[in-house]
């Protein structure tokens, strides 16, 4: 009884959700009509209307910062897949895409490798909610209530052998689905990596949902990776393959960009993208910079241990 | 009222319409607390939208002398002083995203982009032209400058280059729009080729 009420409780506590949301779809009706008003109103539609992620269990490792608007946490990405650049694209280009069925492939150097459907992936593990910042390569920032399973259980489960270095993850290659892919926009299909360390880490997180709610498509429905301390394009997004392997793979916007785009993609308000600078970022809907950048995102405490001896300058 | 009047307050009022809308909109963020009003990155949208007119603007100054030539319609070139300016409104307000948005005002970080990112520099180098062009765009400084304020002036068509160079640089992987802004200006350059040389071939002819 208690438990279910705490439950309860935490979505709508956590989730200041847009009171604008379904504006959208009220502005497209009605647009002239908005504009005469001039009015945010609507307010109560707090809900995504997706579907509520049960059991969820609050973490330590969430920060205490306030959580972005939803309204702009789902409309405001970076995807690729369905629309190139940041912005709504990726929201409006997606309204059709099915999240199901949705097969997930576990295999390289592993004991148990296997191909699951992902609600039964997804079974034996508890659900957590992390409240974590997100840092975009571009400079500006969300704090984003991500809903997962920590990577570090998964890894735990299939048993990675000791050939296993490094772990690559790869989002859906389906035309169909991603209309996109079916330019030369990036090389598909989208690829990440990570060390098998940095995979482990406590803070790993594959994140089914946010807002206590299911994973929007633009958002990397159903199932994507979250690393807090790297910059957002780390996260691969609709993943279907976890490879365990022994060699650092490759990741697509090092493909695209190596000058810009490296494998470890730290956040690091020291180092520079070529084209600005990292000192400073937007926590949106912010106009101007309004934060100095922290060493990996804040994580400090808990990542900087792996990179002891590195020179991140180089491994950017 | 002469035809070329009325296009010019059609024009005049249209141009205006883009920079309205971003009015429009700071008011609804700023002042009704709209948090949708310019996305969840206003900074950007308003950086890119400002940019994006002022490329606009530059390509439609450029084009008044060759729609002139091929409908003979030379009354058109009473347009052209006030759509260039016109560039140069956007052009100043996108600079000012940049001072503000981008660098907060902070000098030393402006300067550590100017010098080291070399689409900024193109940038700069745009609207510094755009700037010389605009403070000579007035009947005294054509008066003073006689023969040398055209050969000034072709200028706009550096500009217009380095505007393309600009957008080329910054996008980070869909290069539709600088490819679609290149062919526009490219287009409209070598006409002006063309027609600069246009009477040598026929005599030869």
């Amino acid at each position: 009884m208690l438990i279910k009420k705490a439950s309860d409780i935490r979505s709508s506590e956590i989730t200041p959700k847009s009171v604008y949301l379904g504006r959208r779809e009220f502005i497209q009706a009605s647009a002239a009509a908005l504009v005469a008003a001039g009015v945010p109103s609507l307010a109560h539609a707090a809900q995504g209307g997706l579907a509520k992620l049960p059991n969820v269990r609050k973490s330590p490792l969430s920060t205490t910062e306030t959580p972005s608007l939803y309204e702009h946490v789902t409309s405001y990405n970076n995807f690729y897949e369905f629309a190139p650049g940041a912005g709504d694209g990726p929201k409006n280009n997606s309204k059709n895409f099915k999240p199901r069925p949705w097969k997930i492939r576990i295999d390289g150097h592993v004991a148990k490798p296997a191909d699951y459907d992902i609600d039964e992936f997804i079974k034996p593990y508890a659900l957590e909610e992390r409240v974590y910042r997100l840092r975009c390569v571009e400079a500006w920032s969300f704090v984003i209530p991500w809903v997962g399973i920590p990577m570090a259980d998964v890894i735990k489960r299939v048993q990675p052998t000791s050939s296993a270095k490094f772990v690559e993850m790869t989002t859906l290659h389906d035309v169909g689905r991603f209309p996109m892919q079916r330019t030369d926009l990036l090389q598909w299909p989208y690829l990440e990596g990570l060390r098998l360390d940095e995979a482990q880490n406590p803070l790993t997180l594959l994140a089914v949902g946010l807002y206590g709610e299911v994973l929007p498509a633009q958002n990397g429905a159903p199932i994507r990776l979250i690393v807090p301390w790297k910059y957002g394009f780390k996260g691969v997004k609709s993943i279907v393959r976890i490879r365990f392997v022994e060699n650092q793979p490759r990741n697509t916007w090092q493909i695209m960009a190596p000058q810009e785009y490296g494998f470890y993609a730290n956040v690091n308000p020291g180092v520079d993208h070529p084209r600005w600078s990292q000192a400073r970022e937007r926590r949106l809907p912010s106009f101007v910079p309004n934060r100095k950048t922290e060493m990996f995102n804040g994580y400090t405490d808990q990542v900087a241990h792996m990179y002891k001896g590195m020179d991140l300058r180089r491994n950017y | 009222m002469k035809p070329i009047t009325i296009v010019k307050v059609v024009c005049f009022a249209a141009a205006l319409i883009p920079a309205a809308a971003l009015a429009r909109g700071l008011y609804a963020a700023l002042v009704l607390g709209d948090v949708n009003a310019l996305t969840a990155n206003p900074g950007d949208y308003i950086t890119d939208q400002t940019g994006t007119w002022t490329i606009t603007f530059l390509t439609i100054a450029l084009s008044v002398t060759p729609l002139r030539r091929l409908t003979g319609w030379n009354d058109l070139i009473k347009l052209r002083r006030m759509l260039g300016l016109f560039a140069f409104f956007y052009a100043t307000l996108h600079m000012l995203t940049w001072v503000v948005f981008v660098n907060y005002f902070d000098v030393p970080s402006m300067i550590v982009d100017v010098a080291k990112r070399p689409f900024i520099t193109v940038g700069m180098a745009t609207f510094l032209i755009l700037l010389m062009l605009a403070v000579t765009s007035n009947r005294f400084a054509i008066r003073k400058l006689g023969r040398r304020w055209q050969r000034l002036h072709r200028l706009v068509y550096v500009a217009g280059i380095l505007a393309v160079v600009h957008f080329w640089w910054l996008v980070k992987a869909d290069i539709t729009l600088p490819r679609r802004w290149a062919f526009a200006i490219g287009s409209l350059l070598l006409f002006r080729v063309w027609w600069a040389n246009r009477g040598r071939l026929s005599l030869r002819s």
